[in-house]
């Protein structure tokens, strides 16, 4: 099914430590550059865009870290991974013990090392940015998680002894996948209830191969599952069975079933053959395996296509829809390219690879042919006016600037919304006008026992937020459970950034 | 895993599968849907419940072999089974509990409608089935139809019971008065036929639809469909939907997205058969027999 990814080689013999570099000397050492595959030559393949930092590389980068006594790094990331441990035991060559340093603090280390927004996480508020380039914490964390992978049988597997309470856990995405790795280390009993039929969520039906390879997902669920986490698919809570139900069966439970609905323009036109939302493109493309010629599972293959919005989704809609061929892919989005909420590395991989960038620029219709296929899209043209409410210059209509842009595909990537399927079924769950699930301070919904986090109760976010949210209630589900109730010290999750109906960015 | 227990093939192209889904069979209720995976590579297909048996444990689908997909699925025989089985999903039909309902089927969507005039004869309702088929062999489900009330059977070659459409024997049975609700599910231009019937006489007709799907939750949005103006998805606001508000035209076209994908599918697939079966005698057969799994409308 999968092409085969680069492998990295990995010595056998223990690497030996470098003698300790002066902070001057360490100072001196430029950042590492990620080694990436040839932009030409990937606009054309889902293999890894980003090829992962050989050993010499990442060791060389390590000693960069000025090992601060207070490290913001840590504050900035929402996992709260201890970023200078592993750092200094990778450069001290003890990959073991940088490797079991990541995994204690970070259930999906070889997601986050690939997917995360460092840049206005852990290496945003390094230390080393202040003066120059931030220590390339991203490529060290994928390094040392990759290495990790590569070398399972040498980390130990922790098989606590069971405490006989169980939780159900709704969803298997990086929320859901987290909170399992954390109560299954303590000793609970989890099933997690997915309703695709494959684990992985958004980490499987939404982030394309070339930015996570799916056989790395796999390889990461394959681990919870060996410790002992419980996955039934083809669960759809709601319908094969009902929130109460379920609440009955478990002692707790953890609602992360995400933002599940696609958002449309609104314009005319939009119901015409070859007008996608982006979750429906990429899942027939990522999930189905559409990508591959051995999918039963059709995907059309625009040659001038128009993806629509600036997010994450967005960009690896327009790189995927290139890498199946087409010669012209273009995004088209309402603000300019500072406002773009996506991360600056899918950007500039995205105009590496030729994608072409229409700013400043809103939907008005779709514009179809007698068949009704789309053949293009009318816009108008915006241009910057105040802040609005998210800080963000707000776009207004030029009158008049009306034009067209011809298409074959147009994908629909300006957000999500929450699914209702599964809180119709549970009237006694409090959920706010958007639909999503409201929670305390601790994550617990209004049903006792019942948490819930990532995009169900944020509105559509990142990857690493929602890890958060599933580490945050884990910790209070244990909490509840032991009869530690409210938790001391509170392990209170940050009240949600609220980010209703807005480019979704989910990565 | 599902095993599958029965295959029996109820029409030249139409097969009954029963397989194992304990849950889905416990709890599945009339106009709800599955969606069956068959495994690694395969597509994800919304087929309607036909039928169950929440004591043995078993649902049945019936199916129409149209493409690569639903053709693997039909060939399954005793001792195979189904990798995925996700549901039930979509709404339950609204169902009156009084008056005279008219139940209309048209080739494998009469499969669709037999869990609806069960349901609606347990309820006390007076059930009139019209089933239509290309000719005698196409008729499906008269028998079971026949436990819930009349049943009219209809062939456009006139092989057996009233000769032509469905529509014909509908038009007749609501001359005749007293029909409070139409049910009808078929292909696309019979379902917009009944509507435009009993859109002057006022007679509420609900629609079952089966647009391109993914998922099945709402998530993909690849099953919208336009009624009454606005935007639905079939997968959880329908399938059913109200007759007279949907716009049958947009949904035809859609489900043409991804006609030229079918054929190539069906061409590969019988290319593979071909070489599967090589070595065997009467392969080439065997090969000629496969456009007959397909059907040509």
């Amino acid at each position: 099914m999968t092409e085969p990814r680069p492998v990295e080689t990995v010595p056998d013999e223990a690497p030996t430590a470098p003698p300790p570099l002066t902070k001057k000397e360490r100072m001196g050492i430029d950042r590492t550059a990620m080694p990436e595959q040839d932009a030409t030559e990937r606009a054309t393949n889902f293999r890894e865009v980003n090829l992962g930092l050989t050993e010499q590389l990442a060791i060389l980068e390590a000693q960069r870290c000025l090992e601060c006594p207070k490290p913001y790094c840590v504050d900035g990331c929402p996992v709260a991974v201890n970023i200078p441990r592993f750092i200094r035991l990778l450069r001290d060559g003890d990959l073991h013990a940088a490797a079991e340093s990541l995994m204690d603090d970070n259930a999906l280390p070889c997601v986050t090392g690939r997917v995360c927004p460092q840049e206005s996480q852990c290496e945003g508020v390094c230390l080393r940015a202040k003066t120059g380039k931030s220590v390339a914490i991203g490529s060290l964390e994928r390094y040392v998680a990759d290495w990790a992978q590569a070398h399972l049988d040498e980390l130990p597997v922790a098989h606590p002894t069971p405490n006989g309470k169980r939780v159900a856990i709704v969803g298997s995405g990086p929320a859901g996948l987290t909170a399992a790795g954390e109560l299954v280390k303590k000793g609970y009993d989890v099933t997690i209830f997915e309703a695709f039929h494959a684990p992985g969520g958004v980490l499987i039906y939404g982030i394309p191969e070339f930015r996570l390879p799916k056989d790395i997902v796999q390889a990461e669920v394959d681990r919870l599952v060996e410790q002992g986490v419980k996955i039934e698919a083809n669960a759809i809570i709601g319908k094969t069975y009902t929130l109460p139900e379920l609440r009955e069966r478990f002692d707790a439970m953890f609602i992360a079933v995400g933002a599940g609905l696609p958002v449309f323009m609104n314009v005319p036109g939009e119901n015409f053959k070859g007008v996608y939302s982006a979750n429906e493109y990429l899942t027939r493309v990522n999930l189905m395996g559409a990508w591959n010629a051995d999918s039963d599972t059709p995907v059309l293959h625009g040659q001038r296509v128009v993806v629509v919005g600036g997010g994450n989704v967005a960009m690896d809609a327009v790189r995927t829809s290139k890498r199946l061929g087409a010669a012209e892919a273009t995004i088209v989005y309402r603000r300019s390219h500072d406002e773009l909420p996506a991360r600056a590395e899918e950007v500039h991989h995205a105009e590496q690879e030729g994608i072409r960038f229409e700013f400043l620029a809103a939907p008005l219709e779709v514009i179809g042919d007698d068949e009704r296929w789309v053949t293009g899209i009318r816009v108008q043209r915006m241009e910057l006016g105040e802040p609005d409410a998210s800080g963000r210059r707000k776009p207004v209509p030029i009158p008049g600037s009306e034009f067209e842009i011809q298409a074959d595909m147009v994908v629909v990537a300006i957000g999500t919304r929450s699914n209702p399927l599964l809180t119709a079924t549970a009237p006694e769950l409090e959920i706010n006008p958007w639909g999503y699930i409201v929670t305390d301070a601790y994550g617990m919904t209004s049903m006792p026992g019942v948490f819930a986090g990532g995009d169900i109760v944020r509105g559509a976010a990142t990857v690493i937020l929602a890890m958060g949210d599933g580490k945050r209630s884990a910790a209070s589900i244990d909490a509840w459970l032991q009869g530690d109730w409210p938790p001391t010290p509170p392990e209170a999750p940050a009240p949600p950034e609220r980010k209703h109906a807005q480019v979704a960015t989910p990565a | 895993m599902h095993p599958i227990l029965r295959n029996e093939r109820l029409s030249p192209n139409v097969t009954r599968l029963v397989l194992e889904a304990p849950r889905i069979a416990q709890i599945r209720q009339p106009g709800q849907f599955v969606i069956v995976h068959l495994g690694r590579g395969a597509e994800r297909i919304p087929l309607t419940i036909a039928d169950g048996d929440a004591e043995a444990g078993t649902i049945s689908l019936v199916i129409q072999a149209i493409g690569k997909s639903t053709t693997d699925l039909v060939e399954l025989q005793p001792g195979d089974a189904i990798a995925d089985v996700a549901g039930p999903l979509g709404r339950p039909t609204d169902l009156p509990d009084h008056g005279h309902a008219v139940c209309v089927g048209g080739g494998v969507g009469t499969a669709v409608i037999l869990p609806i005039a069960q349901e609606l004869h347990r309820r006390g309702v007076e059930v009139t089935s019209i089933v239509g088929g290309r000719s005698r062999e196409w008729v499906i489900m008269e028998t079971e139809l026949g436990a819930c009330g009349t049943v009219i059977p209809c062939t456009d070659d006139g092989s057996y019971g009233r000769p032509g459409f469905v529509t014909q024997a509908l038009a007749d049975v609501l001359a005749a008065g007293g029909v409070d609700e139409v049910f009808a599910v078929g292909p696309v231009p019979m379902m917009r036929a009944v509507a435009e019937m009993t859109r002057p006489l006022g007679v509420k007709t609900t629609v079952s639809l089966n647009p391109v799907m993914v998922d099945g939750t709402g998530m993909c949005g690849g099953c919208r469909v336009t009624v009454h103006g606005e935007t639905r998805y079939a997968c959880v606001d329908g399938p059913e939907f109200d007759g007279h508000e949907v716009d049958f035209r947009e949904l035809s076209d859609r489900l043409t997205t991804y006609r030229p994908f079918e054929q190539a599918a069906m061409e590969r697939r019988a290319c593979e058969i071909g070489l599967r079966t090589k070595p065997k005698p009467g392969a080439a057969d065997a090969a000629a027999d496969e456009p007959a799994h397909g059907v040509p409308a």
